[in-house]
């Protein structure tokens, strides 16, 4: 089965009470949770509600410490023999990485590199492709996302908006089957958040399977399919982004919208 | 003050003990040249051999295996704990004690696979660049690791988010930017070790610079200008060291920051017109006094 077809029917993300602690801090308390292929999933809560930690536990970046994750019906970071887990080695996790792009907040491009450079190392450097067929790639994906003029420019020299577009473009160019999106807008001027949101509003079009952690409402009812708002480790309330937004059951949920809206 | 300044230069150049006709005449004597190369020579390999193992050791003791990162965490240990003099006196035995016909031939054949005349096995360059070299990779280590840890964690969790294994993560994103960090220091340190390449004069007898103008003026006992040519030398060395790292650190600046830094020529220019354009600002303006904005 090749990356970006998956199977229908079966979920891309599957969490069954996944819990994580840092030292004795419980930061993850039992989270499940069900993403379809094609489905864009916004999570939203206040800061500390471990929302970002489970994004990063998708992709191995954290180990999750109790309950079971799947993506894609692989075991995050595990193989299962016998009824007993046995942790995969570095090579296995890394290529299934390879297989889930991710957007930082703080955009994380490489500054040593041009924007073309950024984009291209990780088919060269991963998937063994020749420069030449990723320097094309390369090149289409920084038209989509409006910088094809841009690609000998070093990060320092574009803006936060445009950092940010390159960042989505590189992770792109694995041809992920699932994006996952960490506060992708935080760190941006008021002005130039809407860049960035169109081009993630353009991915979800085109049924790239994606789950955001934003406060962007506005970004949550438009595209989300499905609204999860996390507080304190745990799932407080989840299903239809318009529904929840405009008549939360929660009061916990009721408070932080209030808050952002 | 200045009359003591004065009076110290000219002390310093009429003095006969300095001799500075004798220093002229043989500045550029063949010996003195050959010793000075030798002496490049020597600061060369041995930091050659000082990146690269420091480079190995920092890797090593960031291993997450705790036996690798131990193994590193004893040689630094070690090699610096020891004071590197000792450590030269102790190649130079080597290279001694091996003086011996050697020869490694394959059990019970009787067949030689290669033996030495005796001093070969060990020759003195070798235990020269070995001692220098092997010590200063427990330096450089350090230098190495504070670079690596330099690079903020983001870098390293977008290459992994790709794909990319530990090595190569290392060797792609991780060093490239650690090396803005770690040139500066490691540039101080081929200096020190230009000079530092005078401790082998005294524990191997090697003849680099130091050691060719010692058996100068130990036949001649004038000492003091002998000593003088080797330290013209050595600044002349040092200050050609010192202008490589500088455009080192500019090749290295690309991306981290907006614009580069001049370089000395540019500065000498830019000093130029920066003093021109100021002395005629400071005909143009009169007394400035602050005076608030008027609104309509």
């Amino acid at each position: 089965m090749s990356a970006g077809e998956p199977a229908l029917g079966r979920p891309m993300v599957l969490a069954e009470g996944v819990r994580k602690s840092f030292g004795r801090v419980e930061v993850l308390r039992g989270i499940d949770m069900q993403v379809m292929p094609r489905e864009v999933v916004v999570i939203i809560g206040p800061s500390g509600s471990g929302k970002s930690t489970f994004l990063r536990c998708i992709n191995h970046l954290e180990k999750i410490n109790a309950g079971r994750l799947w993506v894609d019906g692989e075991l995050v970071g595990y193989r299962q023999r016998g009824g007993k887990l046995h942790e995969l080695k570095e090579n296995e996790v890394a290529r299934k990485r390879s297989e889930i792009g991710m957007v930082f907040q703080s955009f994380n491009l490489f500054p040593h590199m041009t924007a073309i450079e950024n984009v291209m190392v990780g088919p060269v450097q991963v998937k063994g492709e020749s420069k030449a067929e990723a320097r094309g790639r390369a090149q289409g994906l920084l038209d989509r996302v409006g910088l094809g003029d841009r690609g000998d420019a070093h990060p320092a020299q574009l803006s936060g908006g445009q950092q940010q577009r390159v960042a989505i473009a590189r992770a792109l160019a694995m041809q992920p089957k699932l994006m996952l999106f960490d506060e992708p807008t935080s760190a941006l001027d008021p002005e130039l958040v809407g860049e960035v949101l169109d081009a993630m509003r353009g991915l979800a079009a085109e049924g790239m399977t994606m789950i955001v952690v934003t406060h962007e409402i506005g970004f949550a009812r438009e595209v989300g399919d499905a609204l999860v708002f996390m507080d304190g480790g745990v799932i407080v309330e989840a299903g239809n982004p318009r529904e929840i937004i405009a008549n939360p059951q929660h009061e916990r949920t009721k408070q932080f919208l209030s808050k952002v809206l | 003050m200045l009359y003591l300044l004065v009076a110290l230069i000219h002390g310093l150049a009429t003095n006969p003990n300095f001799q500075w006709g004798l220093i002229g005449h043989n500045l550029f004597d063949g010996f003195v040249l050959k010793g000075a190369v030798r002496t490049l020579m020597l600061t060369f390999l041995s930091m050659l051999v000082g990146v690269a193992l420091g480079t190995i050791l920092a890797i090593m003791r960031m291993s997450p295996v705790p036996i690798v990162s131990g193994a590193a965490w004893v040689y630094i240990w070690f090699f610096r704990g020891t004071p590197v003099y000792v450590q030269l006196l102790f190649w130079g035995s080597i290279a001694a004690l091996t003086g011996q016909h050697v020869a490694v031939q394959i059990p019970l054949t009787g067949i030689v696979l290669f033996h030495t005349s005796p001093t070969q096995l060990v020759p003195l360059l070798l235990a020269a660049v070995l001692g220098l070299g092997l010590n200063e990779g427990a330096y450089m280590a350090e230098i190495v690791r504070a670079g690596i840890l330099s690079v903020g964690e983001g870098q390293v969790e977008a290459a992994s988010s790709l794909g990319m294994r530990r090595l190569q993560t290392l060797r792609l994103i991780v060093l490239p930017q650690a090396m803005r960090v770690i040139i500066p220091p490691t540039g101080n340190e081929t200096i020190g070790m230009l000079k530092t390449t005078s401790l082998v004069s005294a524990a191997l007898a090697y003849d680099e610079l130091l050691q060719s103008v010692t058996l100068v003026y130990q036949v001649t006992y004038q000492i003091i200008p002998w000593l003088l040519i080797a330290s013209i030398w050595y600044l002349v060395m040092t200050s050609v060291l010192t202008l490589g790292q500088f455009y080192l650190e500019r090749h290295f600046a690309r991306g981290a920051t907006r614009s580069l830094p001049p370089t000395p020529l540019q500065r000498l220019r830019a000093l130029f017109v920066r003093n021109l354009t100021m002395f005629h600002a400071r005909q143009a303006t009169e007394s400035p006094t602050r005076t608030r904005r008027e609104w309509p």
